[in-house]
């Protein structure tokens, strides 16, 4: 007989282990649905996860495209692992990146035509204040009434889809766009654009801003008071509530920093890769960043290395879809089966599998 | 604008049709939780549902099959997730959202070949003279079987939480899991048949949206339901009949702002559209504003038999 016996503590061999064997597990059973398609198993596999980066012919393309998907999903990824750590769970980072792009793309235009260098740096600014003013919202709702902060972070995101599509048929429409929705193109106006950094990496503002917030994200829960917080109050509500935590504060903190991270990302998306404010402007990064978050243990160091294989699959799916015509959405499906597989695998990291009749415990 | 152009008994009528999907997913979400299983999973087995029954539809010509497999297939899925939470001990929230994503991803693989397809479709129930009735035969009875089949399916699992053993036992299971276990109850087991129930019902209600609301399948055509389906269950503070209540409430959100976007009333069709939404977080607001409200008191707590 099998039994699952707790560990005193979660095994530091099998938090390590437990992502790259979910990986594993993934590949062997995305290649069986590879294969259920019709589609070469083996070859779709290494299309995703070797050839985006070693084949000679599209390495040159897919390379920068790796900072450039990874920049985003880390940015959130390290937003949402807070609060994740805290037992707040924000999943509406989808809108807060809208948001973010919204005001900030929209504070950017409201000065078109200047050519002020303030502008994009003000930009910036209001996009994280975007962002963090729509997690304001199931933050303060939580702590003023207790209500879910999952149900309402979730319905915000298709409140903000809706003004997504209202502003880019509306507010922020191109005057000179003919009549066609979405909005002026950010990347041809010098003062507002987000450029590549160095030519040929994909290095843009968000990727930086999203190392910054790696390494911000590293101090604060391994050096400051605020950090220890954050983990207590996930670990251990009742010891955090005795040593004088204040459980409002680190909902209104966790959700704040969360919220501006995915503004930010949603600006730098704008401004850069994406361009314009359009209806369908956001592809879903803000979901895909929860499974960054777990897939990295909720570490920010974790969530880097992550964020760059998620990018991967992402860059290596395009690749299969025009190389092996695989259907677009087995990459979707894919990426949630890693999270499914981590979750199950995690059974290990924090129980002990005891075969036999034991003595009872 | 022509508000004159709403006329009240089609409104009703159609009230009925957009409540019932949400409807039956929240009536199966509610055993879930009332079992102390939190399954957030509930939209991506929604549109799971809603694709297989679409297919299956599609491919055989009969719609009734069509709920039948999606009603299955959810329910399947379901069990995935049940297996992650019950026996591999996971965390819900998590392995929830992960349900929802791998519904989405699935779905739309399955679905891409049956876009822009038109699928056969349930026949309105001929209910002799009750259809016959001037106002009220137009409004409540010339529906298809599933609107009446959910609404006993409400009135079943009320009757089931309220008068049966098993009923009780589920009750118990989700408020102490420990106590039940102790008395020798399978609180796995019990869990599981929960989570395989509402996984059918939640494929049956994305089943609906595809094969009789819309009726045909978009990516991504669940928009929502599956969650608001889950705040429909805080609402109505665990209890059968005020699923029911909050489920013809959100219908009823959704129908009118449809009308007055039809109707060209003067707000802005952002707000409109996102009305279904907001009335969702304002109605979650009030509730909580009031404090405890009847949740399950091991909802959500992952359950480990020590020997």
């Amino acid at each position: 007989m099998i039994r699952l016996e707790k560990r005193p503590q979660p095994s530091r061999l099998w938090t390590a282990a437990a992502p790259l064997i979910a990986v594993v597990l993934t590949m062997l059973v995305g290649g069986i649905m590879f294969a259920a398609l019709g589609k070469p198993p083996v070859e779709a596999i290494r299309t995703i996860f070797w050839d985006p980066l070693f084949n000679p012919q599209f390495a040159a393309y897919s390379r920068p495209q790796l900072l450039v998907k990874a920049g985003p999903l880390i940015l959130i990824a390290i937003g949402l692992s807070l609060g994740f750590r805290a037992g707040i769970w924000n999943i509406g980072a989808e809108g807060q990146y809208i948001m973010g792009a919204v005001i900030g793309a929209g504070a950017g235009l409201a000065l078109y035509p200047s050519e002020s260098v303030l502008i994009f740096p003000m930009m910036v600014l209001a996009g994280a204040l975007g962002g963090w003013a729509w997690a304001m919202i199931p933050a303060i709702l939580k702590t003023r009434f207790g209500t879910n902060e999952i149900l309402v972070s979730l319905m915000l995101v298709y409140v903000a889809e809706s003004i997504l599509a209202s502003v880019s048929s509306g507010l922020l429409r191109n005057p000179e766009g003919m009549g066609f929705p979405g909005s002026r193109n950010l990347r041809q106006w010098e003062a507002a654009s987000n450029q590549e950094l160095i030519a040929g990496t994909g290095m843009h503002w968000g990727v930086v801003a999203a190392f910054i917030a790696v390494i911000l994200a590293y101090v604060l829960l391994a050096r400051h008071i605020q950090g220890f917080n954050i983990r207590l109050s996930g670990e251990a509500p009742r010891a955090a509530r005795f040593s004088g935590v204040n459980p409002a504060r680190i909902v209104i903190l966790c959700l704040g920093i969360a919220g501006a991270l995915a503004g930010l990302a949603g600006l730098f998306e704008v401004t850069g890769p994406a361009g314009q404010i359009s209806i369908d402007f956001n592809s879903g990064y803000g979901f895909t960043a929860i499974i960054v978050a777990f897939l990295g243990r909720l570490h920010p160091v974790g969530i880097l290395l992550a964020g760059l294989l998620m990018a991967l699959t992402y860059i290596g799916g395009e690749l299969a879809q025009l190389m092996l015509g695989v259907p677009g959405a087995s990459i979707q499906l894919f990426q949630g089966m890693l999270l499914f597989f981590l979750l199950g695998v995690d059974v290990f990291t924090n129980y002990r599998i005891r075969i036999g009749q034991g003595v009872a415990a | 604008m022509d508000l004159s152009s709403i006329s009240p008994i089609l409104l009703i009528a159609s009230i009925m049709i957009s409540a019932t999907p949400i409807l039956l997913a929240a009536i199966g979400e509610m055993v879930v939780e009332r079992a102390g299983v939190l399954n957030l999973g509930v939209e991506g087995m929604m549109i799971t549902g809603a694709v297989v029954g679409f297919a299956v539809a599609i491919n055989t010509g009969q719609p009734a099959l069509g709920f039948a497999a999606a009603a299955l297939a959810a329910a399947l899925l379901s069990l995935s997730f049940g297996f992650l939470t019950q026996v591999l001990l996971s965390n819900q929230v998590a392995t929830g959202l992960g349900l929802t994503l791998v519904g989405l991803g699935l779905s739309s693989l399955i679905g891409k070949p049956y876009e822009g397809m038109k699928t056969p479709t349930l026949p309105k129930l001929d209910l002799g003279p009750l259809s016959d009735l001037p106002v009220l035969g137009r409004m409540l009875f010339s529906h298809d079987i599933m609107v009446y089949l959910s609404l006993v399916l409400v009135a079943a699992v009320w009757a089931f939480l309220k008068y049966t053993r098993a009923g009780l036992i589920l009750r118990a299971v989700g408020e102490s899991h420990d106590a039940a276990h102790a008395l020798g109850y399978k609180v796995v087991r019990v869990r599981m048949a929960a989570i395989f129930f509402g996984g059918a019902c939640a494929g049956l209600g994305g089943a609906y949206l595809s094969l009789v609301r819309v009726p045909q399948w978009t990516e991504g055509m669940t928009a929502g339901a599956g969650w608001i389906a889950l705040a429909i269950v805080v609402f109505a503070s665990w209890r059968a009949e005020r699923v029911l209540i909050g489920a013809y409430l959100f219908g009823g959100v959704t129908v009118l702002q449809l009308n007055l976007q039809a109707a060209g009333a003067a707000v802005p069709v952002a707000l409109l559209s996102a009305s279904p939404y907001l009335m969702t977080i304002l109605v979650l607001v009030a509730i909580s504003a009031r404090g405890t409200h009847g949740a399950p008191a091991s909802l959500g707590q992952p359950f480990h038999a020590i020997q």
